[in-house]
């Protein structure tokens, strides 16, 4: 529905840059508050911008030894678990779209099925899971609960589908081996359905609270979300620290949302950002 | 000449035996490749198999075993049959905890709802900006839930909330935001749709784009007003797109945690705990893996539900 008349327009254009203003309000406000003083900061009047842009917040976060470990164990987490998401989901959903096997229909909506059953209904049962296996308390009982992912397996398999048969005949014809197709071929041509993963998966691991919640128990291997969980849970809470590891937080995810804004706004979004 | 038909005789002759012994080779091999060619599938789906089984199957046959249990998540193990679910019924705490989880979630959705299509409208139309403007909606659905937890706990500070300073400026008194119960429930619920109407909107858009702009053109002609358009033309037109962001909202809603955890910590008292916190708060914190794994089953169910409405219904058109 396309609005026309003119004064709409502008009244339009008003109305969208209010609103974008009102959602972009709350972040912009804690990256200022980052850059206050201690003292300016909880001193009134209330500023909009820092009478004087100080970094002091920042670098006692990241001078504190902890915080570096966390940003590592978060980062590692992220990272692993991303790699090999990507790969076995990419293996199942060519699989899915490109061969015909006994039970596959069956398996394949086992694993959809799954997005049906929040993790959050088995956090019990998965922690037995994970100590049974010798994993509780290892950076692994939080990456290896996730790679399973239903959603990843779903758009490789619908990126697959599309591709035509004709170019897997031509490559058997040529003497290649299936996995051979798979890495040559078949994975250079999904690259862009790959990085959209890639970038979902990266922050879904990111962003994670559940997993590593239940599977990490030393504080030496806590991620960034359970030490900001634990600052905001304090009686008394140091703002100025809490506001900057928050802030620092976000720089990875907002490096990954500036360089990948289109996979996030337009297209698979809609089935990319919910795990 | 004589040779050359002589030699071409014999590697004839050679030619047909290669050919025998191919044939042979070719049928063992053909076996093999066979075998191969149905096995390599299996190995292909293999590793996300197994690692489903371990961390889906296994937990979800799990859970089902210990809400008929009264495991202790230590060592006392012991089949109690449906007692676990006659406590679930008889406990109070429970239904006011699943009270305000419904209560949560049906004041959230239509809300969120009507949020997430505004924006979707707004972004849709020829605006200055679109990119940069699009981004901004959907930033907050990119930060983390217990970011954006703290991030509006620093918004709602009493003291130094900036919410209570603009009201007290303006004359009126600030607002115990996260101290007294509706308030905090307010506070709630303006932090979730803050961090989940980009998601919605993006899903909105697509809905949108999809319809034909001569349906527009045909309901201009016909002289009706914009409101008309929006609730004759684009409403019924994006109904499948509507129950696809109904359901998985309420479906995301049921299973709200760590943003109010960082926000409110589930209080004041236990004014904004909901069904998964008090899961793990009797899972985890007090060990009674066989009883929470009973209020689990009961969330799976209500998940179930929403998911199957949203099956069903979804299926009548396309999304």
């Amino acid at each position: 529905m396309m609005v026309k008349s003119k004064n709409l327009t502008i009244m339009l254009n008003l109305l969208a840059l209010a609103t974008a203003a009102m959602f972009f309000f709350p972040t912009f406000w804690i990256i200022m508050s980052t850059l206050k003083s201690s003292s300016e900061l909880f001193s009134f009047p209330l500023t909009l911008f820092p009478k004087k842009i100080v970094l002091t917040n920042f670098m006692n976060v990241l001078k504190n030894d902890n915080f570096m470990l966390y940003f590592k164990n978060s980062a590692f987490i992220s990272v692993t678990a991303t790699i090999i998401t990507v790969g076995i989901n990419c293996l199942a959903g060519f699989a899915f779209a490109k061969y015909r096997f006994k039970g596959r229909d069956i398996i394949f909506m086992a694993l959809l099925s799954a997005t049906m059953l929040p993790t959050e209904a088995i956090m019990n049962s998965s922690f037995s899971v994970i100590q049974k296996l010798g994993l509780y308390n290892s950076l692994w009982g939080a990456i290896l609960p996730t790679v399973a992912t239903p959603t990843g397996v779903f758009i490789m398999r619908q990126f697959f589908m599309e591709v035509p048969d004709s170019l897997l005949e031509a490559a058997r014809i040529d003497g290649a081996s299936e996995f051979e197709i798979f890495r040559k071929i078949m994975f250079p041509l999904a690259k862009p359905v790959v990085a959209a993963l890639t970038v979902f998966s990266f922050m879904w691991r990111w962003n994670d609270f559940i997993w590593p919640l239940i599977s990490l128990s030393d504080p030496k291997k806590f991620t960034i979300p359970l030490i900001i969980a634990n600052y905001a849970g304090e009686l008394s809470i140091d703002w100025s620290s809490l506001l900057a590891a928050s802030v620092i937080s976000m720089i990875p995810v907002l490096g990954v949302f500036l360089l990948f804004q289109n996979y996030f706004i337009k297209g698979i979004a809609g089935t990319g950002s919910k795990e | 000449m004589e040779k050359t038909i002589n030699n071409d005789e014999i590697n004839q002759e050679v030619l047909y035996e290669r050919q025998e012994s191919i044939g042979n080779r070719k049928k063992s091999s053909m076996d093999v490749k066979k075998i191969k060619k149905e096995i390599i599938p299996y190995l292909f789906i293999l590793p996300n198999l197994v690692a489903f089984a371990i961390f889906f199957m296994v937990p979800a046959i799990l859970s089902m075993y210990f809400s008929l249990t009264n495991y202790d998540g230590l060592f006392e193990i012991d089949f109690v049959g449906l007692k676990n679910y006659q406590r679930i019924m008889g406990n109070k705490q429970f239904w006011v905890i699943l009270g305000q989880t419904f209560k949560y979630v049906f004041t959230l959705v239509p809300i969120l709802y009507c949020v997430s299509l505004g924006l979707a409208l707004i972004v849709i139309q020829n605006i200055k900006f679109k990119g940069l403007i699009r981004g901004m909606f959907y930033w907050p659905v990119m930060i983390s839930s217990i970011v954006v937890g703290v991030i509006w706990k620093w918004i709602f500070g009493d003291a130094l909330g900036i919410v209570n300073y603009i009201l007290e400026s303006v004359g009126s008194s600030g607002i115990p935001w996260l101290t007294t119960d509706s308030f905090a429930f307010i506070a709630v619920i303006i932090a979730t749709i803050w961090s989940r109407a980009g998601f919605f909107m993006v899903i909105f858009i697509g809905g949108l784009n999809s319809i034909n702009e001569s349906y527009y053109e045909a309901a201009k002609i016909d002289g009706a007003s914009p409101w008309k358009r929006f609730t004759k033309v684009t409403l019924p037109l994006i109904k499948p797109t509507s129950v696809l962001v109904i359901m998985l909202s309420c479906i995301e809603a049921f299973k709200v945690y760590p943003l109010v955890l960082s926000l409110t910590g589930g209080g004041p008292g236990r004014a904004t705990t909901y069904l998964v916190q008090f899961i793990y708060q009797t899972g985890f914190v007090k060990t009674e893996v066989g009883y929470a794994s009973a209020m689990s089953i009961v969330l799976f169910v209500v998940v179930l539900v929403f998911s199957s409405i949203q099956f069903k219904l979804g299926k009548g058109g396309e999304i």
